[in-house]
């Protein structure tokens, strides 16, 4: 209705397009649409769609976030008695448990993030770089590659539960009665173990994405700037430093920002991994705000802390955002 | 000709979404009674996951469900939901007040959904209907809601904790009877643990399981998890011993496989079964283990043992009331068909049939006299239910008490598993911190 409104007093307007009026009204509407509104007319189901799948949650989550939303009111929130910043205030204060596991988790999330995302680059670069020649067997292992990538993460995450499990598992199956490299089986899914664990499980997951971004931008080097170098004489080594890194920027700018954003919101890796409570040691953020409030009730509070999640995640971006711009323009 | 009919169809939309409206905000408030007889064909009924797995129950009830649509003309849609998603799949129902009609309910999360009011409560003129509340076995009926309050749910099947040890293992190693103190328990324990095998098996990581026992070693120990004004008193010095002492059975006396610390699927039933270890503390375990293989003469069932010496207003207590209820959803469509499906599942003929089937306990008095009820198992357990069995605490908020507290034995089963040594103060920091992670919890 509102896009109807829109277009008729433009419509009203003579104009060098506008039809004669002896001419069928069917023609007459498609004419009248064909008119500057329609773009935006066309952008209109997009929005409404967006605006009801993105915006309407996210405005929902942050009015919980300042509401004492717990099973007394669940039923019925308008009955939710109104928390002010108290929900805030209790994820914020680090003297107290809550906000002291929230920090705590919050910086194991960080460095979580640093080593998947930078180990995730690494390989993926390392990979898409040394298949870039063509070699026999080439498109297979680009495939084999792309594996973890296509896999369901379900399947996937809880295949890795079962090789890492201590009584049963294969890793320490392999590493104790074959190899016989320690005698105590060590715990991968228990204590600090479970850290690198979900590490792993977490690169091994995201490389492949890297690899394919990577992949595709390499197409795009000219070939002749290798052999010119290559005539200059520089080795591969000069080579990858001098044409490929750089020429690879514009892309790992956003395929860092991206998997930044996966890796530090991950909810189903972890979850898949350890349950919904996951070690001390390995407690990301995402499962720690679940907790906080589907296992003991207390939405108000998980929303405030997905509330200053959201905060900070836009933070960054837009602070990287700015730095990556910069330096791109610098160079 | 067009133009009327879009102003109809605008009309007729507004005022949906005008009644909507107003419904959602009269459906919380005491006075109106949302839902109601809509559909009296139809029902929909969320089961838990009582059997071997969720085609395994829906294989047991589909035959009772036709009987009952056979009886009243009700057509019933089943869908048997996995424990690790109940609560969740409830409180999304509750939020939208899009859910079943009827739905198994752990029964100790009753008083919590009791407080959403999503449930439809059980007073004197609904018990009615369903028979009256005499029918019930008292203690499983006390653990359908908050005391002084109509219960919100029934009880359905009725369960108890058991000790179940491996006879053959037990004589190997020289027992002639099972352990009835803890004392008993870990010298057994260390006789029976050895070449890869251990003396007891437990499900380290399920925090459900963990605070089932935290809760019962509690009573023995004369903890309370509230106070008498509901406020939370998980880190009192008798609960603080009550866990230490759980944990110990891993970290001090080594009875446990530090392996244990991961499990959360029912592994510590398995390596019952398969005679990795030689005692488990379980709710109606029968089913599973003749399913893994073992066989009913190769294993017995004793109380789950006290203290030796009863500690000052410490409790006899050797199990919860563990069970299921069966609630009604307030909002549902067909409320005399809920009730009428409600009567017939905990009448006495499918009382008999399901609880056979289940290895659980009638919670109706008349469903007893049935032979399947006089094994030697459930005569051990319904004399657990009646003379050692206590109620987890029926506070709204039980749900996080189970999850806090569970979690937090948890931990120190990890903290035991990785070497870590587990010491008063260590178990006490774990209690505290669970109770100043509940509302109210600070003081």
């Amino acid at each position: 209705m509102p896009a109807a409104a829109k277009v008729r007093p433009r419509a009203d307007h003579p104009r060098p397009v506008a039809p004669p009026p002896r001419e069928r009204p069917a023609r007459r509407l498609t004419a009248r649409l064909r008119g500057p509104a329609l773009p935006y007319l066309l952008i209109l189901p997009a929005l409404a769609l967006e605006l009801l799948i993105h915006i309407v949650p996210m405005a929902v989550g942050i009015g919980m976030s300042f509401l004492e939303l717990t099973q007394f009111s669940i039923r019925d929130w308008t009955t939710a008695p109104g928390a002010g910043l108290d929900n805030y205030r209790l994820a914020i204060d680090f003297n107290a448990p809550v906000g002291q596991e929230l920090l705590h988790s919050f910086w194991i999330t960080c460095a979580y993030t640093l080593l998947s995302v930078g180990l995730s680059w690494l390989l993926g670069t390392a990979a898409a770089v040394l298949t870039q020649g063509p070699f026999p067997g080439r498109g297979l292992l680009r495939t084999l590659f792309l594996v973890p990538y296509a896999l369901p993460v379900y399947a996937a995450v809880i295949t890795w539960s079962f090789l890492l499990q201590r009584d049963n598992g294969l890793l320490n199956h392999v590493i104790v009665d074959q190899l016989h490299l320690t005698h105590d089986r060590p715990f991968w899914l228990l204590g600090g173990n479970s850290f690198f664990a979900i590490v792993v499980v977490s690169v091994w997951r995201s490389w492949p994405f890297a690899f394919l971004a990577l992949t595709a931008a390499l197409q795009n080097i000219p070939r002749d700037l290798y052999e010119a170098a290559a005539l200059d004489g520089a080795g591969m080594w000069q080579q990858i430093r001098r044409i490929t890194l750089p020429s690879l920027r514009p892309v790992n700018q956003v395929l860092l920002l991206v998997l930044f954003l996966w890796t530090f919101n991950d909810f189903n890796t972890p979850y898949v991994l350890f349950g919904r409570s996951a070690p001390a040691e390995a407690d990301l953020i995402s499962i720690h705000i679940y907790e906080s409030s589907f296992v003991t009730w207390n939405f108000g509070t998980g929303s405030a802390m997905s509330v200053l999640l959201l905060l900070f995640l836009l933070v960054v971006t837009a602070g990287y955002l700015l730095a990556t711009r910069r330096r791109t323009a610098d160079a | 000709m067009r133009r009327t009919w879009t102003r109809k169809l605008w009309t007729a939309a507004t005022a949906t979404a005008l009644v909507a409206g107003a419904a959602a905000c009269g459906g919380g408030s005491a006075t109106s009674s949302a839902g109601g007889n809509g559909s009296p064909k139809t029902l929909t009924y969320w089961a838990s996951n009582q059997g071997a797995g969720l085609e395994a129950d829906k294989a047991i009830l589909t035959p009772e469900l036709k009987k009952f649509e056979k009886r009243t003309g009700i057509k019933v849609k089943l869908e048997v939901v996995p424990w690790s998603d109940l609560l969740n799949r409830i409180l999304a129902a509750t939020t939208s007040g899009q859910g079943p009609d009827v739905l198994n309910i752990g029964n100790t999360w009753s008083a919590s959904l009791q407080a959403t009011g999503a449930l439809l409560p059980f007073d004197d003129k609904v018990m009615e209907r369903i028979g009256g509340k005499d029918r019930f076995v008292a203690n499983a009926l006390a653990a359908a809601g908050a005391e002084g309050r109509p219960p919100a749910a029934v009880p359905l099947y009725s369960l108890a904790y058991g000790l179940y040890y491996n006879k053959k293992l037990f004589k190997e190693a020289g027992i002639d009877a099972p352990p009835a103190t803890w004392d008993e328990l870990v010298a057994d324990g260390k006789k029976l643990t050895g070449h890869g095998r251990w003396g007891l098996a437990v499900e380290g990581a399920s925090y459900t399981e963990n605070v089932h026992h935290a809760f019962v070693l509690g009573q023995q120990q004369g903890a309370r998890p509230f106070t008498p004004e509901g406020r939370p008193a998980f880190d009192s010095p008798q609960q603080v011993t009550a866990v230490k002492d759980f944990v110990d059975l891993m970290a001090k006396d080594r009875i446990v496989n530090p392996g244990n610390a991961e499990y959360a699927n029912q592994q510590s039933v398995t390596d019952f079964a398969r005679g990795k270890a030689a005692m488990l503390m379980w709710q109606a375990a029968t089913s599973s283990l003749k399913k893994q293989g073992m066989d009913a003469a190769d294993y017995g069932i004793a109380p789950v043992p006290l203290p030796a010496k009863t500690p000052p207003g410490g409790k006899q207590v050797t199990s919860m009331v563990a069970g299921i209820n069966l609630a009604v959803f307030k909002n549902t469509d067909n409320r005399d068909g809920a009730l009428k499906f409600v009567k017939f599942m905990t009448g006495k003929d499918e009382q008999r049939i399901l609880n056979k089937t289940y290895g659980s306990m009638p919670p109706v008095t008349d469903a007893y006299g049935d032979p399947a009820f006089e094994t030697p198992e459930l005569k051990t357990l319904r004399k657990v239910l009646a003379d050692s069995a206590a109620p987890l605490p029926q506070v709204p908020q039980e749900s996080q008490y189970e999850t806090l507290v569970g979690n937090a034995v948890k931990k120190l089963f990890a903290d035991a598993a990785s070497g870590h040594p587990v010491t008063e103060s260590s178990v006490k920091a774990e209690l505290t911190k669970a109770k100043q992670q509940m509302p109210g919890g600070k003081g």
